[in-house]
């Protein structure tokens, strides 16, 4: 009762101070604005001038006419790129780099519900101190770890196969192995940090629910399969949809660092080739229509999931 | 609470001791895999060109000397990567929490005009934005390529940060704290600074701590952009060293009579130096995160609330 009075003053309170906005009362607001207006022109400046330039990719863009007075050209660079030889060669390298990854997108989960079943705090805290370590290290730094650990003559992999009496084995050229690297290198750097989510979820069940179904007699397996598991899906679920959303997308930084000239046939992505194209290049245009194809991709598919997600798990990001 | 686990020890049965041993197994293995390289990486800048290059470096130092460390320190070019990288990650953390912190604020206040729209203009940047080269020519016509500024002004807002800051403040911050303070004739802008932001102490320490780590690891940003070397962070400069291998700037000691032992001994150092640069630009982060990783993890849980 007490509670729902306090509500009914707050409701009021915010209705008179609307009330009083819509009266151009904007002393208030014009504060607020004044407050918000630096995000709002810096975002506009650096997000949205280039979203207007995005329609150079339908133009042939030229530096002395700039993006305006440049000539419209309609699709020719999209079919330009669809028609490119090597076309489905750098879309099948980012979707078969990406969908590797997400394959691995279990690992953070099951070790959150290893993690949880530790009963010495002490422990589980230790762990998980030292797993998120590697999440701080820099994309060059782990990149130039993969390179020495693995390099043929002297990296330590090397040296320890060769000590077993294995033959020495160029990791770093050899196109097959590029994938494997990527993936699991990136897994080191991220299974401990992607604990944290699933752990924070874990920790809103309540013990009682999970006592209740001990004295039921269900086994620690059983308790994991039907409340561990069902109270975590809903954050299982947003994550997955997110990381669908890049699925075309494979990030630059990493995979940038790792090409070199024997492994271009399985390293070249769609965001490699645009800088490779756009800025060494100087083809412009050109760039920013394969820039736009891969967003619009992306944008579908998120769409696409989220609205599937809706629709059977009634999980969605809006 | 303690009888509680008690009464659980109890219950135990022997499948789940078993398990109980397992699950420690893997997880002190997988703690193993995920510190082993780091280790690794400490232990040969630590040991002697020559017993790394022999292959016999694999549990503690061999032939312990700091020389590589002392190798590294001389070249300048470190140092100014060094220098610069702490100027811009310093200057854009103020730089984003300045716009990030106050535009928080603002989007929860329910009864602003356009809120929701408001809130979709910083949104839709999530999904879509103009690309690289659209980037590139904004940023070439407003002079800042090839300058420090494009490292500290070039991103700004960034949506996550923004959607975290303003699900913290109006989960932490009950509405009724600031409408006492409006009917005592406060207006926004001193609820906002006698209110928020002194109930946003651990806030502001997330913020600040993401960017920092982002800053601090970022190489994209240079490369595309900054040419000039004085102006490089150090990822930039750790590149060149450790991907591109252009180690020439590591050659320091006087050649020697013996060209072809001198240039050995040359190599091996030059190996043993790229262990001691990668723990040397790592190393900061690494020794402060466990201080402040209940700030990180509070950061990526405030982040999984949907808001």
């Amino acid at each position: 009762m007490k509670t729902g009075v306090q509500g009914g003053t707050a409701a009021l309170s915010a209705k008179q101070i609307r009330r009083a906005c819509r009266r151009r009362d904007l002393r208030r607001c014009w504060q607020l604005y004044l407050m918000i207006l630096p995000a709002i022109t810096t975002v506009f400046i650096f997000h949205y001038i280039p979203i207007y330039g995005v329609q150079i990719a339908f133009k042939d863009f030229r530096t002395s006419l700039g993006i305006w007075g440049s000539e419209w050209v309609g699709l020719k660079h999209f079919k330009r790129f669809l028609q490119y030889p090597d076309f489905w060669r750098i879309f099948w390298n980012t979707l078969r780099i990406s969908l590797y990854g997400f394959a691995t997108f279990p690992c953070s989960l099951i070790f959150a519900l290893l993690l949880n079943e530790l009963d010495n705090q002490k422990f589980k805290k230790t762990v998980q101190m030292i797993t998120y370590a590697p999440h701080f290290i820099s994309t060059v730094v782990v990149c130039s770890m993969l390179m020495l650990f693995f390099d043929r003559s002297n990296g330590i992999v090397n040296n320890v196969i060769a000590a077993l009496g294995g033959e020495r084995y160029s990791f770093l050229t050899d196109p097959k192995c590029f994938d494997h690297l990527y993936t699991w290198s990136g897994v080191w750097q991220g299974l401990g940090w992607g604990t944290i989510i699933y752990l924070a979820a874990l920790s809103s069940i309540s013990p009682e629910l999970i006592e209740a179904a001990r004295i039921d007699g269900a086994t620690r397996f059983k308790i994991v399969w039907h409340i561990n598991i069902p109270s975590i899906l809903p954050t299982v679920i947003t994550l997955l949809i997110l990381r669908v959303g890049s699925l075309v997308g494979v990030g630059f930084e990493k995979i940038f660092l790792l090409q070199n000239d024997l492994n271009m046939n399985v390293s070249r992505v769609i965001s490699t080739y645009t800088y490779e194209i756009g800025l060494k290049g100087g083809q412009f245009s050109y760039s920013s229509a394969i820039g736009l194809f891969n967003n619009i991709i992306n944008i579908v598919l998120i769409l696409i999931v989220n609205k599937i997600s809706k629709v059977v798990t009634d999980v969605a990001l809006w | 609470m303690a009888s509680h686990k008690a009464g659980n020890l109890i219950k135990k049965t022997k499948a789940d001791q078993v398990f109980d041993v397992f699950n420690i197994l893997i997880c002190s293995l997988i703690m193993l895999i995920m510190v082993y390289p780091l280790y690794f990486t400490v232990i040969v800048s630590l040991s002697s060109p020559e017993a790394v290059a022999s292959g016999s470096v694999y549990l503690w130092p061999k032939g312990f000397t700091l020389e590589a460390y002392q190798n590294v320190f001389r070249n300048n070019e470190i140092w100014v990567g060094y220098r610069n990288t702490i100027l811009y990650t310093v200057a854009n953390t103020l730089y984003c929490l300045g716009l990030t912190i106050p535009a928080a604020y603002v989007l929860t206040k329910k009864y602003l005009p356009f809120r929701g729209a408001i809130s979709w203009y910083f949104f839709i940047t999530m999904y879509f934005g103009g690309g690289l080269i659209p980037s590139y020519i904004l940023n070439k016509a407003l002079h800042l390529v090839n300058t420090p500024w494009i490292m500290i002004v070039g991103v700004g807002v960034s949506c996550y940060n923004l959607i975290v800051t303003r699900t913290f403040f109006s989960s932490n911050i009950p509405d009724e704290l600031y409408e006492s303070a409006y009917i005592d004739g406060a207006t926004e802008w001193q609820s906002f600074i006698k209110i928020a932001l002194p109930l946003s102490g651990s806030i502001l320490a997330v913020m600040a701590l993401f960017n920092i780590v982002g800053c601090w690891n970022s190489y994209y940003t240079a490369m595309i952009y900054i040419t000039n070397q004085d102006y490089w962070p150090l990822q930039m400069v750790l590149r060149k060293i450790l991907i591109l291998g252009e180690t020439a700037a590591l050659s320091l000691e006087e050649m020697s009579k013996d060209e072809q032992e001198w240039a050995i001994r040359q190599s091996q150092m030059v190996y043993t130096m790229k262990y001691a640069l990668i723990f040397i630009s790592s190393a900061p982060l690494l020794v402060i995160y466990p201080f402040v990783q209940k700030h990180f993890v509070k950061g990526v849980m405030i982040g999984s609330v949907k808001g």
